[in-house]
C-alpha cells in the first residue's frame, strides 16, 4: 500500500513536469490576428516611457485597427533587453520590431541575417530627403539601411557652470578654440582654487570624454575613419588625443570611477566643478533643478568639435521573419512621420531626426541642438553604440577604464590597435 | 524479477524528475557551454567552426583576463581570511559564555539574510572614494571623528582595491561561519575538556590539542563554502561598482562578453570558472565520500 502511494506521487510529479513543458511560452500573442504589432524596447520608465506612450497614441490615431503590444524589458540601460532579444532572435521568435541604437551596434544583427533591408521603405516614405544626408551616410551599411531613427541625441556637449567660471575670471560664454586652449582654462580654474575643474563619471562617461577628444584632435573625417580603418589607431592623431585625455584626467574628481553620469553632472550643477562633458539628456537635470540656460549654466560643443554633431540615436528595425510584417511597417511609418517624431521627442527631450521639424515647437536647448544638427557634420558616437559594434566598444571601454588606473598611454594605444584589428578583421 | 521492479521502481520514479531536470538544466547546459567554448562563435550569427582550445589559449594570454583573475585572488584571500577570522572569534567568544547569547547570535547572523545586491547598494555609498569636503560614507565618518588620515580611495585603489570590495562580503558571511564554528564548539563533549584540565593542560594546550583537532572538519566545510561563493562573486561587484575594468573579476568579464555577443569567449570564461570551482569542490566531495564510507 505504501509502495503504491509512493508510485502515485512519483507519477504525478512526472506528469506535472511533462505538463509544464507543454505550456506555451509566456507573453506570446494571438498569431491569427494580423492587425497587431509587438514592439520591443527598453523604454520602461521615466521620460523614455512618456515618449513611448506619446508615440503609441499617435500610432493609435493613424492605425486605429492595429493593436499595440508593448514588449518593453526594463533595467540595465538596455543590456537586459538586449540579452532577452538575443535569445528570442536565436529561437526564431522575433518581435515585430525592436529598438536598437542606430549605427554600428546593428552590425551583429545584420551579419547574423536577422534584419530586413529598409532601403525601399526609405524611398517610399521620402526619408532619404527628410533625413540629413550625413545621417543617412552613418546609417547605411554596404548600401543598405536597416533601421528607422526615432530620436537624436548629441554626445559632444560641454556643460558649464557660469558662476564657477566667472569667479575665476574666465568668460563662460566663449568656448575655447581647441583642446590646448581648454586645458589652459582648466589650469587657470584649478589655480584659482577649484578642486575639480572638470567632472567625470564611470567607464562609459570616460569613453564619451575620450571620444570627444578624438573628434577634437582628428576632426570629423579623421574620427569617422577610425571606424572603417582609414585612420590608423597608432597614428599621430590618436597619440595627441591620448596625450590630451591624459592631461584632462589631471583635472577631474578623484572618485570618478564610482560615479554615474548624473552624479558627475550634479557636480557642475552644485558648483563643485566647472565643466562636464555629457550628452544632451543632461539638459533635463538642469531644468529640473530650476536653472536657466544662459544665466546659471550654459553649453557649447566640446572645444575643438565646433561644427561637428556627435550623434547617437534610437531606432526601430524590421526583423527577418517578423510575424506581423504589415503592421510593423505601419509602426515604422509612424516612427518616421513628422507627427510621430514630434510627439516622441518633445516628451523624451531629444530632437527629431527629420530636418523638416519646426524649431519653435521645442524648448530652448533643443532649438540649438536642432540648428546644429541641420548644419553640422554628423559623426557617430562610440560610447553609445553608433560608431562600433558592441564587442569593439566593450574592448575600448575596458582599455579606457584601464588607462584611468595606470595612465599608460602606450598600453592604451596598443589596446585600441588590437581592438580595431580584431573588429575589422 | 517483478519483485525487483517493485523494489527499485517507485524510488527511481520519485527521483526521476530531479534527475531529468538536473540532467538537462545543469549537466546538459554545461556540455552545451563547453561545446560553444570550442567554437569561433564570436557574434550573434549561428554559423561557427570548431577551433579546439584556441579560445582558452587566447584568454589565458590576455592581460585583461589575467587582471580579472588577480582581482579574484585578492578578493578571495581577503574574503576567506576575514570571514574565517571573524567567524571563529565570534563563535569562540559566544562559546565562552555571554549574557543574551541568542541576541548576539542573531545580530551576527542577520547580515546573511540580506541579498548582496541590497547590501551592495549601501556599501557603494559607504565605500565612496571621495575625500575631503565631498566625502561621504566611511570617509565622512573618519573625517568627522578627526581620523581624516584614515580616509582612502577604497576600491578605487589601483592594485589592492578588491580588498575593499571584500569588506561587505566579510560583513555578510562572517555570521554564517560563526554559526558553523559554534555548532562545532558545541559538538565537543564537555568531558573531554574536563579530562584535559584534570591532566593539567593549560588553556592554550586545551585548544591546541583538544578543541582545534575536533573543529577541523567544520573549518574545512566553511572554507569550501566560502571559497566557492567567492569564485562566483558577481552581484556584489555589479552593485558596488558596476562592470568596470578596475574591479573586474571573471564573472563580470563573462557578463560583458555575453552582452557584447561574443558567445564563444563568454562560454570559455564560464568553463574556466567552473574548473576553478571544481578545484575546491571535488577534493571536498572526495573527502566527504571517504568519511561516509568509513562511518558505514
Amino acid at each position: 500500500m505504501r509502495k503504491r502511494r509512493l508510485s502515485l506521487i512519483a507519477g504525478a510529479a512526472l506528469a506535472g513536469l511533462a505538463l509544464a513543458g507543454c505550456s506555451p511560452a509566456g507573453g506570446s500573442t494571438d498569431d491569427g490576428n494580423a492587425n497587431q504589432v509587438e514592439v520591443f524596447t527598453w523604454w520602461a520608465s521615466g521620460s523614455e516611457k512618456v515618449g513611448l506612450d506619446a508615440l503609441v497614441s499617435v500610432f493609435d490615431e493613424q492605425n486605429p485597427d492595429v493593436d499595440f503590444t508593448n514588449a518593453a524589458v526594463a533595467g540595465g540601460a538596455g543590456s537586459n533587453a538586449k540579452a532577452a532579444l538575443a535569445s528570442r532572435l536565436e529561437a526564431n521568435n522575433p518581435p515585430d520590431t525592436f529598438q536598437a541604437h542606430a549605427g554600428a551596434e546593428l552590425t551583429d544583427y545584420i551579419e547574423a541575417g536577422q534584419l530586413q533591408d529598409l532601403s525601399s521603405f526609405y524611398e517610399e516614405n521620402g526619408l532619404n530627403e527628410a533625413l540629413p544626408p550625413t545621417l543617412i551616410d552613418q546609417l547605411t551599411s554596404d548600401g543598405k539601411i536597416y533601421s528607422v531613427p526615432s530620436n537624436i541625441h548629441r554626445a559632444n556637449v560641454t556643460w558649464v557652470n557660469v558662476e564657477v567660471l566667472e569667479s575665476a575670471g574666465i568668460d563662460p560664454n566663449v568656448a575655447p578654440a581647441d583642446m590646448d586652449a581648454w586645458i589652459d582654462d582648466l589650469t587657470e580654474l584649478k589655480d584659482s582654487g577649484v578642486e575639480t575643474p572638470l567632472s567625470l563619471g564611470t567607464e562609459w562617461t570616460q569613453m564619451q570624454l575620450f571620444e570627444n577628444v578624438l573628434i577634437a584632435d582628428l576632426g570629423a573625417e579623421g574620427y569617422t575613419g577610425l571606424w572603417d580603418g582609414t585612420t590608423a589607431w597608432d597614428g599621430p592623431g590618436v597619440a595627441t588625443a591620448v596625450d590630451h585625455y591624459d592631461q584632462l584626467l589631471d583635472f577631474v574628481n578623484t572618485d570618478y570611477a564610482g560615479l554615474d553620469w548624473d552624479a558627475a553632472t550634479q557636480l557642475v550643477l552644485d558648483g563643485n566643478a566647472g565643466y562636464n562633458v555629457m550628452g544632451d539628456w543632461a539638459e533635463a537635470a538642469f531644468v529640473q533643478a530650476g536653472q536657466t540656460y544662459g544665466t546659471e549654466y550654459t553649453t557649447w560643443a566640446t572645444p575643438g568639435t565646433e561644427g561637428v554633431f556627435d550623434f547617437l540615436a534610437d531606432s526601430f528595425t524590421l526583423p527577418e521573419g517578423a510575424p506581423h510584417e504589415a503592421a510593423a511597417i505601419d509602426w515604422l511609418t509612424t516612427v518616421s512621420s513628422a507627427e510621430g517624431q514630434k510627439a516622441f521627442n518633445i516628451a523624451k527631450g531629444s530632437i527629431p531626426a527629420r530636418t523638416d521639424a519646426i524649431a519653435s515647437d521645442y524648448p530652448a536647448y533643443q532649438q540649438t541642438a536642432l540648428k546644429s544638427f541641420g548644419e553640422d557634420t554628423v559623426v557617430s558616437s562610440l560610447a553609445h553604440g553608433a560608431a562600433a559594434a558592441s564587442s569593439w566598444s566593450a574592448d575600448l571601454s575596458s582599455a579606457i577604464g584601464r588607462f584611468g588606473v595606470d595612465r599608460d598611454g602606450d598600453a592604451l594605444i596598443a589596446a585600441t590597435v588590437s581592438a580595431a584589428s580584431s573588429a575589422l578583421g | 524479477m517483478r519483485k525487483g521492479v517493485r523494489n527499485w521502481g517507485p524510488p527511481l520514479l520519485l527521483v526521476s524528475p530531479t534527475i531529468l531536470i538536473l540532467g538537462i538544466f545543469v549537466y546538459g547546459l554545461i556540455a552545451a557551454n563547453i561545446q560553444v567554448s570550442t567554437t569561433n562563435r564570436h557574434s550573434l550569427s549561428p554559423q561557427s567552426e570548431f577551433v579546439g582550445l584556441e579560445n582558452y589559449l587566447a584568454l589565458l594570454s590576455e592581460d585583461r583576463f589575467l587582471h580579472s583573475l588577480f582581482n579574484l585572488v585578492v578578493f578571495t584571500v581577503v574574503f576567506i581570511a576575514g570571514t574565517m577570522l571573524f567567524g571563529f572569534i565570534w563563535a569562540w567568544m559566544l562559546d565562552k559564555g555571554v549574557n543574551a547569547e541568542g541576541m548576539f547570535r542573531s545580530v551576527f547572523l542577520f547580515p546573511m539574510a540580506i541579498s548582496f545586491v541590497a547590501s551592495g547598494v549601501v556599501w557603494r555609498w559607504l565605500l565612496n572614494s571621495a575625500e575631503g569636503d565631498r566625502a561621504s560614507g566611511l570617509n565622512r565618518i573618519f573625517e568627522t571623528l578627526g581620523l581624516g588620515f584614515l580616509q582612502n580611495a577604497w576600491w578605487n585603489e589601483p592594485i589592492w582595491g578588491m580588498a575593499a570590495i571584500a569588506m561587505p562580503a566579510i560583513w555578510q558571511l562572517s555570521g554564517y561561519v560563526m554559526a558553523l564554528f559554534l555548532a562545532g564548539f558545541r559538538g565537543i563533549p564537555q568531558e573531554l575538556r574536563e579530562a584535559a584540565r584534570m591532566d593539567g593542560a593549560s588553556e592554550w594546550k586545551l585548544y591546541r590539542f583538544v578543541v582545534f583537532p575536533q573543529l577541523s572538519p567544520i573549518a574545512l566545510s566553511a572554507l569550501i563554502i566560502v571559497s566557492h561563493m567567492s569564485l562566483k562573486v558577481f552581484d556584489l561587484i555589479m552593485s558596488v561598482t558596476g562592470s568596470i575594468y578596475q574591479t573586474e573579476v571573471p564573472a563580470t568579464y563573462m557578463w560583458v562578453t555575453l552582452t557584447s555577443n561574443d558567445y564563444a569567449k563568454s562560454a570559455t570564461i564560464a568553463t574556466i570558472l567552473l574548473l576553478l570551482a571544481s578545484l575546491f569542490i571535488i577534493p571536498y566531495l572526495i573527502q566527504t565520500w571517504r568519511s561516509e564510507k568509513a562511518d558505514r
